[in-house]
């Protein structure tokens, strides 16, 4: 029924609606974005490296992965040895050679970037690996025997996932709780669907937990039944991995109205819908925000069948969040990038209609209007101005609006950790919170067994 | 315009470029649209006696080294002589030569130890109207069992005796083909040139075993789980072939014989390496196996750029110009003293210098600030590996010291030439001997 109602409509259709596009079409613009490479091209990337010496890549890369030594494990046949090496720095190694920019990191520094503006692919090198050895039907990873400590890791995104997995690999029982009805944090609600095609948030979980030793309760908020003095009661240690779950608000009149979301929800809702036909989507639709964040949620709009898509940008290109790559990205799939510009009114009765905005000028003493103002038409408008922390949790000490962490990931109470989106430290990427979610397991494992 | 016309004992041909003894030269068919192609000329495939023609494997013959990007770097065959009757060859060759009397039509021939065998041959050879022979005293594998090519080829008297009956047997140019697969190639360019060859080409195939199956445990190219040592030729082998072709034009007893030179050559510059080195011509086989006839049009229009750039005229205007820059060790300048040098503009940081200085040569590159990489020449004995190691091109280089100046590494003035033979730590000078 749903469906052939969706059939009837267009990209032209006013308001809101979905079918904009046939199935089959939205399949197609969803596909993966940069596809698998095959043996023999993962063959000619490899042999493209040159194994540089102490690597400008593996300082780049925020988990360190050993650049040059998988990459020549893949050019000797051996991708699942190479994945070892991958894994062993960076358990989500399959997620981060999709969703990682990799533009500005590790192929960034890359010496070929710097020789001939082609760097090695670094990225879809790791995919291929990674794919190669999760495609096999063991964890690649045996835990060490029990240490009888047990922890308590809150937040299964990518730092707890990170975390929860090397606290099990070295013995200790970890209880993995998650607010949200299924594991994987943005991997599972957030990323592009086009960097992560055929569920592989999901597998990735699953396959991880494959280590054993961790026991995954879902629907268990940190702030609703579970306090941070009954974890810290109850375990051994704590580690927090909770992202960013607030979303920072426009600050203009009429934000309320119909159809003015968070970018993020639209997102999630994007990434739980199987049948993406069916999803609703505006005519027009304005994005407002300059990261990563409002390139997917404009792209997305794209790809579903929305005629016109704005992402509006208060100050120039050069500062956006979202890197080349993804900017230029949204510019080929025809996101129309509108810079120096910020919202300043929401019009509609009930639903919007139309966003008011000023023009801005960068100066010395900051931003500010132009006076000059300009309208943009707008049946669905995403916000994606940053999210924020909700509240500090058990009155942990925070720097900004963060939590603050000293070293690897030391909150400012004994026993707790935290990491990830989160903490006060590092870019808020996936890599950055498997890192850190890393590092903090090996210093609770180090504070546990003195 | 530079002319790349090629005279080689007599034998004229448009171009220096020949297809070696093999595949690419077996059949009229493929002599013929080598020759449309561009071949100046070709040495047809290795013909034995009248008889049962010789028989191949019915499965791998050739197995492979690759570089990256599948670039072949190097094939080895056990492939034998002609599988095809004597009879229809010599009528292909006839046709052939008939039809492209401006082209080099060369005879490859093996036959057994015999001298009628060779004479009755030879005389069947020269009613085609081919412009000479090449005797393959070089096939290492499944001839030589039978006392024919490299069994041939490894003995220097065999050879000498051969040659000679095949001199007194016809007034054709003959050309002796040398195996590669001896401890000392100038005692078998030596019997040819005694036994009255007008000419050695070289080289022929290198023993070899390309790669071992770790599955099934066989060395490739494999037959039915068994595999045999089969030649080895193409990029990989050009090394050796020059070396042999120089210890051959710079032994004054062989100075004078001419040379067809073979092994590895692909490019136009490989040619005109060979013919730097004393070769009269250059013959080539794996390259065309790999690319086709077509590879003919880039080694001339190559080979003819390179000659107008640098103002030759014809052939013999540098041909053997490298042989006398070959000597022995002993005579090298041990005086001469360089330094690596790094060119920091157009360094992309790789550390593949450092990496291989600082592991295996003399730990003479420093790494500064902002990865940097400098070279201490205090320390560096100018081995070239930073240099080869590089993959930037002419970003390290090698700078000479000026006589005169004083080497860092040593505190001592630069001087003039002198070589071993002089040196006071060797033995026979009268001084101290070397510390090992
Ligand atoms: C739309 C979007 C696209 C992005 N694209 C990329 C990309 O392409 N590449 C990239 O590297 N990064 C990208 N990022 C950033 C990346 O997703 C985050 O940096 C990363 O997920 C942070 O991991 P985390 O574990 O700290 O937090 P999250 O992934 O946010 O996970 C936090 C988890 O904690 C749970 N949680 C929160 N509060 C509580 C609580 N009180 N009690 C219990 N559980 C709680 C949440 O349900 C969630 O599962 C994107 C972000 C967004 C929003
Ligand atoms: C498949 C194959 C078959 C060959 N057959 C013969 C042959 O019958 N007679 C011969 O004298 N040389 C033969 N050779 C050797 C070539 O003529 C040549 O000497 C050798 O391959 C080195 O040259 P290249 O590196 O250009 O291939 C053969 C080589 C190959 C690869
Ligand atoms: S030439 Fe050899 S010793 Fe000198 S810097 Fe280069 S690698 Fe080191």
């Amino acid at each position: 029924m749903k469906r052939e109602l969706a059939l009837s409509n267009s990209i032209s259709t006013p308001g809101v609606a979905a079918g904009r596009l046939p199935a089959r079409t939205c399949e197609e613009n969803f596909a993966d974005l940069r596809p698998p490479l095959t043996a023999h091209e993962a063959a000619v990337a490899a042999a493209r490296c040159y194994f540089c010496h102490d690597a400008p890549c593996v300082t780049a890369c925020p988990t360190a992965i050993d650049i040059p030594l998988f990459v020549r494990q893949i050019s000797t046949g051996t991708a699942r040895a190479a994945a070892k090496t991958i894994f062993d720095r960076n358990i989500l190694g399959g997620m981060c050679a999709r969703a990682c920019p990799t533009e500005t990191l590790c192929e960034q520094a890359c010496v070929r970037q710097a020789a001939e503006g082609k760097p090695v692919e670094i990225g879809r090198l790791q995919r291929f690996a990674t794919d190669a050895l999760m495609a096999r039907d063991r964890h690649p990873y045996e835990r060490a025997g029990p240490s009888g400590r047990r922890i308590a890791v809150v937040g299964a995104g990518p730092a707890g996932l990170a975390c929860a997995h090397r606290l099990a690999m070295k013995g200790h029982a970890v209880t993995l709780f998650d607010a949200r009805a299924k594991a994987g944090g943005l991997n599972e609600y957030g990323i592009a669907s086009y960097k992560t095609v055929d569920r592989f948030a999901e597998r990735e979980v699953e396959w991880l937990l494959g280590i054993g030793g961790i026991v995954l309760e879902l629907g268990r908020r940190l702030g609703g039944g579970l306090t941070l003095d009954g974890l810290v009661d109850d375990y051994d240690a704590v580690f927090l991995g909770l992202g960013l779950a607030g979303v920072n608000a426009l600050g203009v009149e009429e934000e309320a109205a119909e159809n003015v979301r968070a970018a993020v929800d639209f997102i999630a809702d994007l990434r739980q819908t199987s049948d993406l036909s069916t999803l609703p989507v505006g005519r027009h639709v304005v994005v407002i925000g300059g990261g990563m964040t409002a390139v997917d949620a404009a792209v997305q709009s794209k790809l579903l069948g929305a005629e016109d898509v704005a992402m509006v940008y208060r100050r120039g290109r050069d500062r956006m969040n979202a890197s080349g790559f993804e900017q230029d990205h949204a510019a080929s799939t025809g996101v129309r990038i509108i810079t120096g510009a910020r919202p300043v009114r929401v019009l509609g009765e009930g639903a919007v209609r139309e966003v008011e905005f000023a023009y801005t000028e960068d100066g010395p003493d900051g931003l500010r209007d132009t006076g000059e103002t300009f309208r943009l038409r707008a049946d669905q408008v995403f916000k994606a101005i940053g999210q924020k922390l909700d509240g500090s949790p058990g009155g942990l000490a925070l720097e900004g609006r963060k939590i603050r962490v000293t070293g690897p990931g030391r909150t400012s109470r004994k026993g707790v950790w935290a990491g990830g989106d989160c903490v006060a430290e590092g870019d808020d990427l996936v890599v950055t919170a498997v890192a850190q979610g890393r590092d903090a397991a090996e210093d609770i494992h180090a504070a546990l067994m003195v | 315009m530079a002319t790349l016309a090629n005279d080689f004992l007599g034998i004229r041909s448009p171009n220096p470029f020949w297809l070696a003894s093999g595949p690419p030269a077996d059949k009229e068919y493929n002599v013929r649209r080598a020759f449309e192609a561009g071949w100046g000329g070709v040495v047809w495939k290795t013909l034995g006696e009248d008889g049962p023609p010789a028989v191949n494997v019915n499965g791998p013959r050739y197995g492979a080294v690759w570089g990256a990007d599948r670039y072949v770097v190097g094939i080895n065959n056990i492939e034998l002589i002609t599988d095809r009757p004597l009879e229809l060859n010599l009528r292909e060759i006839k046709a052939v030569k008939r039809d492209y009397p401006d082209r080099a039509v060369i005879v490859s021939l093996m036959v057994p130890c015999e001298e009628q065998a060779w004479r009755r041959i030879l005389r069947q050879v020269e009613e085609t109207g081919a412009d000479g022979v090449e005797l393959n005293f070089g096939c290492p594998h499944g001839m030589q069992e039978r006392g024919m090519g490299a069994a041939v080829g490894q003995v220097p008297e065999y050879i000498e005796m051969v040659t000679r009956w095949v001199k007194a047997a016809t007034r054709m140019p003959v050309i002796v083909k040398l195996t590669p697969n001896v401890a000392d190639i100038r005692y078998a360019a030596r019997a040819s040139r005694v036994g009255g060859a007008d000419a050695v080409s070289l080289i022929n195939t290198v023993n070899s075993i390309t790669s071992v199956d770790l599955d099934t445990f066989s060395p490739e190219p494999t037959i039915d789980g068994k595999g045999s040592h089969g030649g080895y030729a193409g990029p990989a082998i050009k090394p050796i072939g020059l070396h042999m072709v120089a210890e051959i034009a710079r032994n004054p007893e062989t100075a004078d014989l001419p040379l067809s030179g073979i092994g590895g050559i692909s490019t136009w510059r490989d040619a005109a390496e060979y013919i730097a080195l004393g070769c009269g011509n250059v013959q080539v086989c794996t390259a065309a196996m790999v690319y086709g006839f077509r590879i003919v049009e880039e080694m001339i229009a190559g080979l003819r750029l390179w000659m107008e750039d640098k103002g030759y005229e014809r052939l013999s205007d540098f041909q053997g110009r490298a042989v006398r820059n070959v000597t022995d060790w002993q005579h090298l300048n041990l005086n001469y003293t360089a330094k690596a040098r790094i060119d920091q503009e157009v360094c992309i940081k790789c550390g593949r210098c450092y990496a291989a200085c600082e592991d295996t040569s003399h730990q003479s590159i420093a790494i500064r600030e902002n990865r940097v990489f400098e070279v201490i020449d205090a320390e560096c004995v100018a081995c070239n590996l930073c240099v080869i190691t590089c993959p930037v091109e002419d970003c390290i280089t090698m700078e000479s010291l000026p006589v005169g100046a004083v080497d860092p590494r040593t505190g001592k003035v630069v001087e003039g030439y002198a070589n071993w033979t002089t040196h006071p730590n060797n033995p026979e000078v009268g001084g101290e001997p070397p510390v090992s």
